[in-house]
C-alpha cells in the first residue's frame, strides 16, 4: 500500500488512471480534459463508479466516504481530492 | 514448412475460437500481415504471423474452438501446394512435412484447367501422391464460380452447408452462420440448428451456450435491429409514467451505506431493481412471456438488466429471482453481472432466462425513457435521473430527491389499469426502504 | 347432423353411376364384363338390369376400339363413361386417349371438346404381378388436355364422378384396386365433390406427407408411427393429379418446411419428381431439407407377396423418409 504521506500529484493521477483503466481498459486519457466529467466522459454508470472508488480506495489506502464523491468528479478534483487527504 | 497455432492472447486464454481466415491456400504472408481472427471469449483479435511463407492448408474452419497451441493452418515456402478443405473438427498438426505433390498435370487435367479457366498451382490434389484429378479442377471451377456470389466471405473452400429455408431463418433472426460451428457429419445447417443459435443468442448475440463469446459488433447490431422491429411491430405498447420521491431511500441508503466499505455499499439503482423485482412478484401478469398467443406468467422474477456495452451494443441478461435476493447479494450479482457482461463472459441462462427487463438509462442523464419491450416478455421498466426538485411534501414545498419510473407495457398481456397498479407498488416499496 | 349410411368405396362408386345415369340419359357405361358379369371388379353390378344392354355395354376386349367409340361418342354429344380394366390394359388405347381425347379441341380449332369419362383400376397390393399392378397415372398426369383424378376416400369415389361428367374435356379417373373393398360411413346425401383442390387429410405442422390414391392409407399409417416419435406430420391428399393443385403444397411446405412425396409409380420421371419439381421452382426458400420420395422399387412388380410388399411404399418407409427430412 502507497506510503499515505507521500502521494503526490503525479502519483495521485497515476492512481487514478490505474483505477479508471481497470474498468475501462481502453480508456483514452489523452483526450480526457482535467475538468471534464468522468461520468459522462467516460461513460461512467454508478456501478463503473462504484468499482473506481474501490480501486481507487484500495490502491491509495485512503479512506472513501459516500460524501466524497462529489470531489471524485473529474481529474482534476480527484487529484486534489488524493492529495489533501495526504496532509 | 511451419506451422500457425492458436496463439495465446492473454495469461488466462486457454483457448480460442477462430472467427474468420483472412488468407486462403495460396496467398503469401509477410511477418507481420494479419491472417484470422480469433474470439478470445472477452474479444474478437486479430491475429498476425510471425514468419513468412505461403499458405498451404488451413487445418480449422471458422466457428471451431480450439485449445491454444493448437496447429490452425500450415505455411510453406512455395505456391505449389495448397490446401484441402478445412474440416469441422480440429485436426490434429500433421506430423512431418508432407511430400510435395509432383508439379505434373495430366494433359487431360491441363486442357480442362485451362478450359474452366482455373490456375492449377491453386488446385489441391486429391488423386494419388496429391495428382491433380479432373474432377478437384471441376471442383476448383465451381468455387471459382460460386465465390462472387457469397455475400460473406467464407473459409476458402469450406462453404457453409445450409439449408435454403434455414438460410432465410437466420437472415430473419440475424443469427450469424458463419459463427454456427457445423453440425457433425457434414450434414448441413439447418432450421432447428438456427433456432437454437437464435433462442441462445436473444439480444446479447451469443453463441456458446455456457459461455458467450463477444458478439461482433455488427452482429449484435443486426440482433438488436430485428428484434427491437419485431418488437415495434408486433406489440402494442403502451407508456406510463410516474414521478417517485426517492428522498427516504436514498436518505437510508446513505446512512446505511455510510459505516461500510466500498465494496459493500449499495447504490440506488440496487433498491430500485429489487423494488420492481418484488412489485412484479406482486403483480405476476407483467412478469413472463407472450408466446402463440396467450401470456404465460413466470414462476420467478428473472429481471433483465439492460447493460449496454463500451462501444455499442446492449445486452439484457437476467438477475436471477431478484425478488428473494437480500439486497447485498442483489447488489452482489448485479455487479458482477455487469461486469462479466461487458467482459463478454455471460451465461447461456442469464442470456435466456429474463422475465422482466428493467434499464437505468437515468444514470446517463434522462429524465424520461420510454423503452421497448424485449419479445417475448410483456413489460418493461424505466428509470429517469434522479435529480433535485421542489417538491411539496404535507402541504410544504421542500427539496427532494425524484426519479420518473416509467412502464412500457404490452397491451395484449395487460392493460394500462394492471400496469398503473404495477408502477404505484414499485412507488410505494420505495417509500420503505427498509423493507427491500 | 346428416344422415349417414355404412358403405363401401365400390358401392359408392356404384351409386355414382347410378345417380349419374338417373340424371342424364346421355349418360351410358362401356368396357369389358361391366353387363353381365358386373364389372371386373363388381362395380356396375346390378346396373344392366335398372339401365339395360343399351346404356350397360359390354365390349369386345379391344381398348383401343371402345375407347375410340367413348371418344366418337362423346363428340357427337353423348356422356359416355368407359370402363378401362386396369391401368395396363389401357396403354392399348393410349393412342385413342392421347392422339384424340386430348388433342381433338386443340386440333379442331376449339370446335370439338371430348366430355368422355373414362374410369380404370391402378396399383398393385393384391399379388397380381407384372402386368396388372403397375401405377401409371402419372403419365397421364403429363398430357396436356386431359384432367386426371385419384379418388382415395370415399366422398370422393361417391363425388367425383358427377363433376367429372359436368366437365367438357376427358377426365381420367384412376381407381386404386385395394380401395374397392374398403367401407366407411358416408352421407346420405353425398354428391358432386370440387375437382380441383387438394385435401389436407390429417394437419401437422413438421412435415407435409403428399401422396394420392392408393398411397393415402399408408401414409395416414405413417403419419401415427410419426407421432408417437413426437412429429408432427400433415398429409395432403392431392385428389387431382392434373392439373397440380400447387397452392395446396406449396402452403403446406410453407408451413412445414419439410415434404415427403408419396407416389406408388415408379421414381423416375414420375408425379413425385414433377412434384419435388415444382416445390424447388415454388418454395426452395421455404425448405429445411431436400424433398424426399417414397416411390415404387424400379422393378416390373413381384408376384411373390413379401417381395410385392418390399417393393411397394410402406408406411415404416414413408416415416423413416419424414424423419431423414427433419435430420
Amino acid at each position: 500500500m502507497t506510503d499515505q504521506t507521500t502521494l503526490s500529484p503525479d502519483q495521485a493521477r497515476a492512481a487514478i488512471r490505474d483505477a479508471i483503466r481497470k474498468i475501462i481498459p481502453d480508456a483514452d486519457f489523452d483526450s480526457l480534459a482535467e475538468d471534464a466529467s468522468f461520468q459522462s466522459a467516460l461513460e461512467l454508470d454508478s456501478l463503473d463508479f462504484l468499482s473506481f472508488v474501490e480501486q481507487l480506495s484500495a490502491a491509495t489506502g485512503i479512506r472513501i466516504d459516500e460524501s466524497d464523491y462529489p470531489d471524485l468528479a473529474s481529474m482534476a478534483t480527484s487529484v486534489a481530492f488524493l492529495t489533501r487527504s495526504n496532509q | 514448412m511451419a506451422t500457425f497455432t492458436m496463439p495465446s492472447l492473454g495469461a488466462d486464454m486457454e483457448e480460442g475460437t477462430l472467427l474468420e481466415w483472412l488468407v486462403k491456400p495460396g496467398d503469401t504472408v509477410r511477418k507481420g500481415d494479419i491472417v484470422a481472427v480469433v474470439d478470445t471469449a472477452k474479444a474478437a483479435v486479430e491475429v498476425e504471423t510471425f514468419v513468412d511463407g505461403v499458405v498451404q492448408e488451413l487445418l480449422v474452419a471458422p466457428g471451431t474452438t480450439v485449445p491454444v497451441g493448437q496447429a490452425l493452418a500450415t505455411f510453406g515456402e512455395t505456391a505449389t501446394t495448397a490446401a484441402t478443405t478445412p474440416t469441422a473438427a480440429p485436426v490434429a498438426a500433421p506430423t512431418g512435412p508432407r511430400p510435395a505433390p509432383p508439379p505434373v498435370h495430366s494433359p487431360l487435367v491441363r486442357r480442362q484447367a485451362e478450359r474452366l479457366g482455373v490456375d492449377l498451382t491453386h488446385v489441391v490434389g486429391t488423386g494419388r501422391a496429391g495428382v491433380v484429378t479432373r474432377r478437384d479442377v471441376t471442383r476448383a471451377a465451381e468455387a471459382i464460380a460460386t465465390r462472387p456470389a457469397r455475400p460473406e466471405p467464407s473459409a476458402p473452400g469450406a462453404r457453409i452447408r445450409v439449408a435454403p429455408y434455414a438460410r432465410r431463418l437466420a437472415e430473419e433472426l440475424g443469427v450469424d452462420l458463419s459463427a454456427l460451428a457445423p453440425p457433425p457429419g457434414g450434414e448441413p445447417i439447418r432450421a432447428k440448428d438456427v433456432r437454437a443459435a437464435a433462442a441462445k443468442t436473444t439480444v446479447a448475440g451469443t453463441t456458446a451456450a455456457e459461455t458467450a463469446h463477444t458478439p461482433r459488433p455488427d452482429a449484435m447490431r443486426g440482433v438488436i435491429a430485428n428484434l427491437m422491429a419485431r418488437s415495434k411491430r408486433e406489440v402494442p405498447h403502451y407508456y406510463l409514467a410516474t414521478t417517485i420521491d426517492l428522498t427516504r431511500a436514498l436518505d437510508w441508503l446513505h446512512e446505511r451505506n455510510r459505516d461500510l466499505p466500498v465494496s459493500d455499499r449499495l447504490v440506488p439503482a440496487a433498491l430500485m431493481l429489487k423494488a420492481t423485482a418484488l412489485a412484479a412478484q406482486a403483480r405476476p401478469a407483467l412478469n413472463g412471456f407472450w408466446i402463440d398467443g396467450s401470456f404465460r406468467p413466470a414462476d420467478q422474477v428473472h429481471l433483465g438488466i439492460a447493460i449496454s456495452l463500451r462501444g455499442g451494443g446492449l445486452v439484457a441478461p437476467a438477475l436471477h429471482d431478484a425478488a428473494n435476493l437480500a439486497l447485498t447479494d442483489l447488489m452482489a450479482q448485479m455487479r458482477d453481472l455487469v461486469t462479466r457482461a461487458r467482459g463478454g463472459r455471460l451465461r447461456g441462462s442469464e442470456i435466456s432466462d429474463p422475465t422482466l427487463t428493467v434499464t437505468n438509462l437515468g444514470e446517463q442523464g434522462v429524465e424520461l425513457v420510454h423503452g421497448v419491450i424485449y419479445p417475448p416478455q410483456v413489460a418493461l421498466v424505466g428509470f429517469g435521473r434522479i435529480v433535485e426538485r421542489p417538491w411539496a411534501v404535507d402541504g410544504l414545498i421542500g427539496v427532494r430527491s425524484v426519479t420518473t419510473a416509467t412502464l412500457s407495457g404490452d397491451h395484449r398481456a395487460t392493460d394500462g389499469f394492471t400496469g398503473a397498479r404495477f408502477l404505484a407498488d414499485i412507488e410505494q416499496r420505495l417509500q420503505q426502504p427498509e423493507e427491500l | 347432423m346428416t344422415d349417414t349410411l355404412e358403405t363401401t368405396y365400390r358401392e359408392a362408386l356404384r351409386e355414382a353411376i347410378r345417380d349419374a345415369m338417373r340424371a342424364d340419359d346421355r349418360v351410358f357405361l362401356m368396357g369389358e364384363d361391366v353387363g353381365d358379369y358386373g364389372g371386373c371388379f363388381a362395380v356396375s353390378l346390378g346396373l344392366l338390369e335398372e339401365f339395360g344392354p343399351d346404356r350397360i355395354r359390354d365390349t369386345p376386349l379391344s381398348e383401343s376400339a371402345f375407347v375410340g367409340a367413348g371418344i366418337g361418342a362423346a363428340i357427337a354429344g353423348m356422356r359416355p363413361i368407359v370402363e378401362v380394366m386396369t391401368v395396363n390394359f389401357s396403354l392399348l388405347a393410349l393412342d385413342q386417349i392421347m392422339n384424340n381425347a386430348a388433342s381433338l379441341l386443340h386440333m379442331s380449332g376449339g370446335q370439338f371438346n371430348v366430355p368422355l369419362v373414362i374410369r380404370m383400376t391402378t396399383g398393385a397390393g393384391r399379388q397380381l404381378a407384372a402386368q396388372h399392378s403397375h401405377s401409371l397415372e402419372g403419365w397421364y398426369a403429363h398430357i396436356p388436355g386431359l384432367r386426371v383424378l385419384t379418388p382415395a376416400t370415399l366422398e370422393d369415389a361417391r363425388g367425383m364422378l358427377a363433376t367429372a361428367l359436368g366437365d367438357p374435356d376427358p377426365v381420367l379417373i384412376f381407381e386404386h384396386g385395394s380401395l374397392y373393398a374398403m367401407k366407411g360411413t358416408l352421407a346420405a346425401d353425398a354428391g358432386a365433390v370440387d375437382i380441383d383442390h387438394a385435401a389436407i387429410r390429417r394437419p401437422g405442422t413438421d412435415v407435409s406427407l403428399i401422396t394420392y390414391g392408393g398411397s393415402l392409407g399408408k401414409t395416414l399409417e405413417a403419419a401415427v408411427l410419426l407421432d408417437q416419435d413426437g412429429v408432427s406430420a400433415e398429409v395432403l391428399d392431392l385428389r387431382t393429379l392434373r392439373p397440380l393443385d400447387d397452392e395446396a403444397i406449396m402452403d403446406s411446405v410453407r408451413r412445414t418446411h419439410h415434404a415427403v412425396v408419396v407416389d406408388e409409380g415408379w421414381r423416375t420421371g414420375s408425379i413425385s419428381a414433377e412434384i419435388s419439381a415444382r416445390i424447388m421452382e415454388q418454395a426452395l426458400y421455404d425448405l429445411d431439407a431436400p424433398v424426399e420420395r417414397v416411390c415404387t422399387a424400379e422393378v416390373p412388380l413381384p408376384y411373390a407377396k413379401h417381395l410385392e410388399a418390399a417393393a411397394l411404399p410402406q408406411p415404416a418407409g414413408i416415416a423413416a423418409a419424414a424423419h431423414r427430412t427433419l435430420g
